[in-house]
């Protein structure tokens, strides 16, 4: 594919076409990652092989709303509004109650966004890059995204309930490029739910998604993110942070499907005050290969940030674990944590953890810790002995290793759907 | 290869790369390609081979050595731009035989004799370490070594020696546990080493007092490419240091050594470093260890001179129940970037290894480190231990971490736990309280930092170690 795909059929306004044209550009001169790339070092850079999937965007068949839901796992959970995209295109929308849209909240689809509100698109869409590595799937995303969608929260308003967003890819060789924008205005405080899956277990999907979550002063974000792709997906997944003055912002992402799953995330600290809380859950099953990378930039001082990624490894899995916490030179008081724990459950998985820090102001504190070790041989023999088969006992001890980081989530629905996810994986 | 009567290096060429024409009165029947022009070329090479009359297959290792390190890349896609500004045309890669320094005590620069003074070395020992002159005094010290050791059946000579007199130990071993094209420094290395150690110690023998090397390797005091081989032999225990806590005032801006150890079964090697080059040295230095079933090798190592060190040592544990240790102390002041840190490959079942690592950032010094744990598929029961602490002292002092920590299977357990912090203020302003200065409360704090890691060391290391840390700090608060 030399020449954008969707030249000729967008109809958006000229500047959106400029973006997406040079966002095509950036795609197109890239170079696919190589191993000599330090960023992907640790990466299996022979299993990104993009031949054969159907890149445009455009493919499969939009599936009826009733369909869509079933493959939710989050039906029984109260939203305020939600939006399903199947293939890229609208294929549900719950709208917002009429008290928020008064108050002058926006839940919308991108393309509605770039029509009716392109102050917000132009001022916070894709300004912070990643930078981790995969710049090629980012731009690819700019190019190429209608399944994006815009959160805006004006100052002081607080959205009680959950929101949905809900991405399926359908059909074979199909791509999706799900792109989600946040913008908390001050002290404003919402919940963000957004479940990307397969609709067809083992199909072969290309998923590039990219979120732009800002946290303006005061503000309060909670993103919780959970992928089921199938066994057959690449994924690319890239999250971009930003805290300012006060803000805080906890994001959890939870990976259970894909071939091959890459997830970047960079929280940058801007303002005295702002706080990062990473979370991840990964259960890394089959051949399936994840890998992670976390940037924690301390920008202004007394900023905190806390990582904690932990994996569950069986079969012959692998995970990678990158994290980065820097800390610039005024960025004085700095708390950051970093933690990246392994559960190995089998003696031909394989993870790699490289927490690293740098740290250019003195008055800090800074730590970051990894392990990687099996469940301990008592644990196990209890659970033996009272009846439990090995594969139960693997579910249990995964759920109850989770459990600390589903705890940091204050909404119980939300936490038992996970919870149901992760469950799910284990019984396939 | 011939000796025939025909100059063998113009002068010009021989200038360039340092050889002292009239040092090795010999020349060869060969072609040389007289236009390489400066720096590093094959006749360098063979013109250190030829001096030290080595055998035709350690000529081919340093050729093929030569070849790995013009084709390999620097590594700056993850280390330091630093390195870009070495030039290697310019270096001084060997000093012939015979070719005594000159210099005088004057030409050592000011902090350098002070620091000696601080330090409380000896004058003789002073002008030893500064090099302007040959100890030979402790030539014979180490003959009585020489002679003690001998009597157990310990071989222990500069790595020269070796070659020539036992090349059967030496060969078996040497570039094994460092393979030439590890990278480019060890090719350097591999090309044109000169002096070292080796040190041999025979089945169950355990040396009792640690075996030193800087007052012995006077014969090649500038080999700033020294080469070392220690093999214990099964069951077998030896300490051995190197390097010295004085600052070593160097004319020459690359030290980039290779030191292999071969631990064979149940023995135990200890190799302790301090390292003070002067400001203005690279110092890129590959250290890895070799233990078998049921050894132990240790490395206590500790920077705090040179503008870039970058060293990991590291231990291959390639039999059942092999135990690695990596002890680190890094102070980096203004200029500095101590780059260091540790491998630990797990190649057997039930191995164990550990690294503790420490470093100070002092000014605007830099202190990295960098570290590796391997453990691949199909073992059992392997476990690592690793913890690293940073200490920054100034606002524009920094730090970074970056471990590699790769595991396969469900029967091992490995921990990485890292901090970075600074002195506490409660601290200093306790012993402010108790009529220290700043700068006093502040040194006392860093040597309380090191203390445990320090104590590993012999007694007179870890007290020149405690006073040259006390030198670092002064003028660095307030």
């Amino acid at each position: 594919m030399t020449t954008h795909p969707q030249t000729n059929t967008a109809a958006a306004p000229a500047w959106w076409q400029e973006t997406r044209a040079a966002a095509w550009e950036r795609y197109s001169t890239t170079p696919l990652p190589a191993r000599d790339d330090e960023r992907w070092r640790f990466s299996d850079v022979a299993a990104i092989d993009l031949d054969g999937y159907d890149l445009s965007g455009a493919g499969g068949q939009p599936m009826d709303g009733g369909n869509v839901a079933a493959l939710s796992p989050f039906t029984k959970t109260k939203y305020a509004a939600s939006l399903t995209f199947v293939n890229n295109r609208l294929a549900h929308r719950a709208p917002l109650p009429g008290d928020l849209a008064t108050k002058g909240v926006i839940f919308c689809p991108l393309d509605e966004a770039i029509e009716k509100y392109p102050q917000h698109i132009q001022a916070y869409l894709q300004k912070h890059d990643v930078a981790l590595g995969s710049e090629k799937f980012t731009a690819l995303n700019t190019a190429l995204t209608t399944s994006g969608a815009l959160l805006y929260v004006p100052k002081g308003i607080t959205i009680a309930t959950p929101l949905l967003l809900k991405h399926i890819a359908a059909g074979d060789a199909t791509s999706v490029y799900p792109h989600t924008l946040v913008i908390l205005e001050d002290n404003a405080r919402a919940t963000l739910v957004e479940y990307f899956a397969s609709a067809e277990p083992e199909a072969r999907h290309f998923a590039s998604g990219v979120n732009d979550l800002h946290a303006g002063p005061g503000a309060h974000l909670t993103y919780i993110g959970a992928q089921t792709w199938s066994t057959n997906t690449l994924a690319f997944q890239t999250n971009s942070i930003v805290a300012q003055r006060d803000a805080r912002i906890l994001s959890l992402n939870v990976h259970l499907g894909g071939r091959l799953a890459r997830h970047e995330s960079h929280s940058r600290l801007q303002g005295p005050g702002a706080h990062s809380e990473m979370l991840a859950l990964t259960v890394a099953t089959g051949a399936q290969k994840f890998d992670q990378r976390t940037l924690q930039t301390h920008q202004a001082p007394n900023t905190s940030s806390n990582l904690l990624y932990k994996n569950a490894l069986l079969d012959t899995a692998k995970t990678i674990f990158s994290g980065l916490i820097v800390v610039d030179p005024d960025a004085q008081k700095t708390d950051a944590y970093q933690s990246n724990r392994n559960l190995m459950l089998s003696d031909d998985a394989e993870s790699n953890s490289l927490p690293g820090l740098e740290i250019q102001a003195n008055d800090v504190r800074c730590t970051h810790g990894a392990t990687s070790a099996r469940i301990p041989a008592e644990q196990e023999f209890y659970l033996q002995s009272r009846g439990i088969d090995p594969e139960s006992a693997h579910e249990l001890l995964v759920a109850g290793f989770f459990e600390e980081v589903l705890a940091k989530l204050e909404n119980e629905e939300i936490q038992t759907a996970l919870r149901a996810m992760i469950e799910g994986k284990f019984k396939k | 290869m011939q000796p025939s009567e025909q100059p063998a290096i113009p002068d010009a060429q021989a200038a360039a790369i340092g050889i002292d024409q009239s040092a090795g009165d010999f020349s060869y029947d060969i072609k040389y390609d007289y236009d390489a022009g400066n720096g590093l070329t094959e006749n360098t090479v063979r013109y250190i081979s030829a001096v030290k009359k080595e055998a035709p297959w350690i000529l081919d290792f340093r050729l093929n050595a030569l070849k790995t390190f013009l084709a390999k890349p620097l590594p700056t896609h993850w280390a330091t731009r630093d390195l870009e500004n070495i030039d290697f045309e310019k270096i001084r890669y060997y000093l012939a035989q015979g070719q005594k320094p000159k210099r005088t005590w004057d030409e050592v620069p000011e902090d350098i004799k002070k620091t000696f003074e601080r330090l409380g070395i000896p004058e003789q020992e002073r002008k030893y370490l500064a090099g302007v002159e040959a100890q030979f005094d402790s030539e014979a010290a180490y003959s009585n070594v020489k002679e003690i050791v001998a009597k157990q059946g310990v071989i222990f000579m500069n790595s020269t020696e070796a070659l020539r007199e036992h090349p059967e130990i030496f060969r078996k071993w040497f570039g094994k546990v460092i393979p030439t094209s590890d990278n480019k420094f060890s090719a350097l290395n591999s090309a044109v080493f000169s002096g070292g150690s080796f040190i041999y110690v025979p089945p169950g023998v355990k040396v009792a007092q640690p075996l030193q090397a800087y007052f012995r390797i006077n014969a090649e005091n500038f080999g700033q490419f020294e080469r070392t081989l220690i093999i214990c032999d099964e069951g077998s225990e030896v300490t051995y240091m190197e390097g010295c806590t004085a600052p070593k005032f160097s004319t020459a801006t690359l030290h980039s050594a290779v030191v292999e150890l071969v631990a064979l079964k149940g023995a135990k090697i200890q190799y302790i470093t301090v390292q003070n080059w002067a400001s203005n040295v690279y110092n890129l230095v590959t250290k890895r260890g070799l233990a078998q079933e049921d050894a132990e090798i240790k490395w206590i190592d500790c920077n705090i001179g040179s503008r870039l060190t970058m060293k990991y040592p590291g231990v291959v544990l390639k039999g059942r129940r092999a135990r690695g240790e990596v002890i680190s102390i890094a102070l980096a002041n203004d200029g500095q970037h101590q780059d260091t840190g540790a491998k630990m490959i797990h190649a057997a079942d039930e191995t164990t290894s550990t690294i503790v690592s420490k470093s100070i950032s002092v000014g605007q010094g830099r202190a990295t480190y960098r570290g590796q744990v391997y453990i691949p598929k199909h073992l059992k029961g392997c476990k690592n231990n690793t913890e690293c602490d940073a200490l920054l002292i100034n606002t524009n002092s920094r730090t970074d971490t970056y471990p590699a920590i790769t595991v396969r299977g469900d029967k091992h357990a490995t921990q990485h736990e890292a901090s970075v912090s600074k002195v506490s203020e409660e601290m200093i302003f306790y012993m402010q309280q108790r009529g220290l200065t700043e700068a006093q409360a502040m040194s006392l704090a860093v040597n309380g930092f090191i203390n445990d890691l320090a104590n590993q060391f012999p007694m007179e290391y870890s007290v020149e170690l405690k006073r040259l840390i006390e030198l670092e700090m002064e003028g660095s608060v307030g």
